[in-house]
């Protein structure tokens, strides 16, 4: 894993931004390089991000409820420019909307009480796929 | 010449207050005193009021059962409303949408998937005339959760309520108008700090003017505390801040005892027990002692530190939920024994979805049980004296001081100054960062528990209670509604006053409070009015730092 490039985002309005700074320390502390977009982003500016700078995953933390309008519109985003790069989304997710996000494209989602030990397993497993 | 005790002075102001219809006894007939401590201590009502602003405190009034809430179209959230109501709560507090708490409509493209999931959506005037029908905002008072976009709310909510009949000095209620919280933790902001300031400045102005039951201001903790800060810093940070808004008022020419008394306090309950408690009596000190010594108040009023509390949203699991209303009970005590004015019990579904009725009613009982069935509320501050709490209430205290002395520097001698400048170089926000960071650290090294987490965790695979669902169908409902309103009004009505907003924001010197009355009043909309400021006052960018 080491150097492998992780772009972590918030996108829509929701400004809840504990878990992405404290997810962004767990994630360098596994040994990945780990650039954060800051609040406000769009699925564009998050796709066109990641595939610029080549990143290996992207991460999202949604805790606005908006995750299944944003997150299977960013997965379309990066899709539309030709990569693969995975997304995992990370905040509250009801369990009754984890079909519907696997469907879309979202196979790795982490909810609240993930350890850090969880988090990178998980973020190490959806690099490997 | 004989000098009447502290004892003697308190017995006074206690005889003279007005008190509930209550047996002040315990269950085996123990009749109480009010309060407890020697005849040289301070008492409740007296300065520096570690022990409770009031004399009788819940002896004369229990807290407000202030129930947070709002989802959805402003018709759901009234209908809502009224439930509490007819529940028993006797205040409400508004919960406002993403797309409303950063100022933009529900048809911005930004808005989309967002539309009354956090709370409810506010377009125009006609949603708040929605919003508050058939409630009589003369008798039950309001609170309205909203910063940013606080000055244009506010005057909808002026404007709708003098078209109800109701005029704007009979209002009470709360504008939480705490914008530099939201720099430093809940990051709804919308224009720069200095500019938002000046916005806060103009409420302040026309609340001490013309609405005299109106708190201006809610001084918040809450955020801060959920963003992860430690109970020290919530504290430190929400008084320095509340230090920044009394300069402001001060630098605008607003006499410190005209403006101070309508200022309020919003804190967290989390679940350290006696730390909160400590907190709370410690912000009471704090603030008398900052307000007479440094701002030179006079009032008693002006000194005696108010409260909301709200139990901690953040110490909620996700997991085995019905435990929350465990830790909700323990966190909603502390604000008891703490002395708090008013209280919101968080329901125990909150860790994964808006409240479902039935948790957010097992919320508010649990809130009439501490006040009817324990007797908790027969003596103020019931644990004062007791040689832990005292000496824990000693030691935040101090922590505080230190974190002021630093702000204090940062400023040149200007809190006001000091808070903006640690926005600006990240000091709040990189605090509360490594603070959440550091518990973590403790939660997944195992030296701290939580139940149900990181340990505990049998019954975790059980099903999972029901859980409110939000449908689409409310954002597109919200959406007509707007179309609605703006093929039925007066466009040009609207675009006049529009470019008397655009011109009032551009000078400094004039109160932005009435050209927003009047541009509401034509059903200019929320995203119209602030994106016209926006374009005298800027955007504010952070730059995050992790």
């Amino acid at each position: 894993m080491a150097g492998e490039r992780i772009l972590i985002a918030k996108v829509g309005l929701d400004g809840h931004d504990r878990g992405i700074k404290v997810v962004a320390r767990i994630l360098r502390d596994a040994g990945y390089e780990v650039i954060y977009t800051g609040l406000f982003q769009t699925p564009e500016t998050v796709a066109a991000a990641a595939v610029d700078e080549d990143v290996d995953a992207i991460g999202l933390s949604m805790l606005s409820g908006a995750h299944m309008t944003l997150a299977p519109m960013v997965v379309e985003e990066v899709r539309r420019r030709g990569s693969e790069i995975p997304v995992i989304l990370g905040g509250i997710v009801p369990d009754h909307d984890l079909d519907a996000l696997r469907d879309a494209g979202i196979g790795t989602v982490l909810t609240p009480g993930a350890t850090a030990e969880q988090i990178a397993a998980e973020v190490a497993a959806a690099l490997a796929a | 010449m004989y000098m009447p005790t502290n004892r003697e002075l308190w017995q006074d102001a206690y005889e003279s207050s007005r008190l509930r219809d209550a047996d002040f006894e315990t269950m085996s007939g123990i009749p109480l005193d009010p309060v407890y401590g020697p005849d040289d201590g301070a008492f409740p009502g007296q300065y520096p009021y570690t022990r409770g602003p009031y004399p009788s405190m819940y002896r004369s009034k229990l807290w407000t059962m202030r129930m947070f809430a709002g989802f959805g179209t402003a018709d759901d959230t009234n209908w809502r409303f009224k439930e509490i109501i007819k529940a028993g709560g006797d205040g409400l507090s508004t919960a406002f949408d993403m797309p409303t708490l950063l100022g933009i409509d529900s048809d911005d493209p930004m808005a989309l998937g967002e539309v009354g999931r956090c709370g409810v959506a506010v377009d125009t005037l006609a949603d708040m005339e929605d919003l508050y029908r058939d409630i009589d905002l003369g008798e039950i008072t309001t609170s309205m959760t909203i910063n940013s976009p606080a000055a244009v709310i506010f005057a909808m909510f002026v404007a709708q309520a003098e078209r109800a009949g109701i005029p704007r000095a009979k209002l009470g209620g709360t504008l939480q108008n705490d914008i530099l919280k939201e720099y430093q933790a809940q990051k709804e902001f919308v224009f720069p700090p200095r500019q938002s300031m000046r916005l806060v400045r103009d409420t302040i102005d026309f609340t001490a003017a013309e609405m005299p039951r109106w708190h201006s201001i809610s001084i918040s903790g809450y955020h801060i505390r959920e963003a992860g800060s430690t109970a020290v810093e919530e504290l430190a940070f929400t008084l320095a801040n509340g230090f920044a808004y009394v300069e402001l008022a001060m630098q605008a020419g607003l006499d410190v005892d005209m403006f101070a008394p309508r200022l309020s306090f919003f804190f967290n309950a989390h679940i350290d027990f006696f730390e909160e408690i400590a907190k709370y009596r410690a912000a009471r000190r704090i603030w008398a002692r900052w307000m007479k010594e440094r701002y030179g108040a006079e009032h008693e009023r002006s000194m005696q530190l108010r409260f909301h509390t709200q139990t901690a949203g953040v110490s909620l699991t996700a997991q085995q939920p019905e435990v929350n209303i465990v830790r909700t009970s323990i966190e909603a005590l502390a604000g008891v024994l703490g002395g708090t004015q008013s209280l919101h019990t968080n329901s125990m579904d909150e860790a994964m979805a808006l409240p479902t009725e039935k948790a957010a009613r097992i919320a508010l009982r649990t809130q009439q049980v501490i006040a009817n069935e324990t007797n908790v509320a027969h003596v103020a501050d019931p644990l004062g004296g007791s040689h832990y709490v005292e000496a824990l209430t000693d030691e935040v205290e101090r922590q505080a001081e230190e974190l002021f002395s630093y702000l204090d520097e940062l400023g040149d001698g200007s809190m006001l100054e000091g808070a903006i400048r640690g926005i600006e170089e990240n000091w709040f926000q990189g605090k509360i960062a490594d603070s959440a960071y550091e518990l973590e650290r403790k939660l997944n090294s195992g030296r701290r528990i939580t139940v149900g987490v990181n340990a505990f965790t049998e019954g975790n695979e059980e099903d999972q209670i029901d859980l409110l669902r939000i449908t689409t169908e409310d954002e597109s409902r919200q959406r007509k509604r707007l179309d609605q309103v703006r093929q039925d009004r007066d466009q040009t009505a609207v675009d006049a006053a529009l470019a008397r907003i655009r011109s009032d924001a551009a000078d400094p010197n004039v109160n932005l409070m009435p050209a927003l009355i009047d541009a509401v009043g034509v059903y200019a909309t929320l995203g119209e009015i602030m994106g016209t400021m926006e374009s005298e006052f800027g955007r504010h960018v952070e730059v995050p730092v992790i």
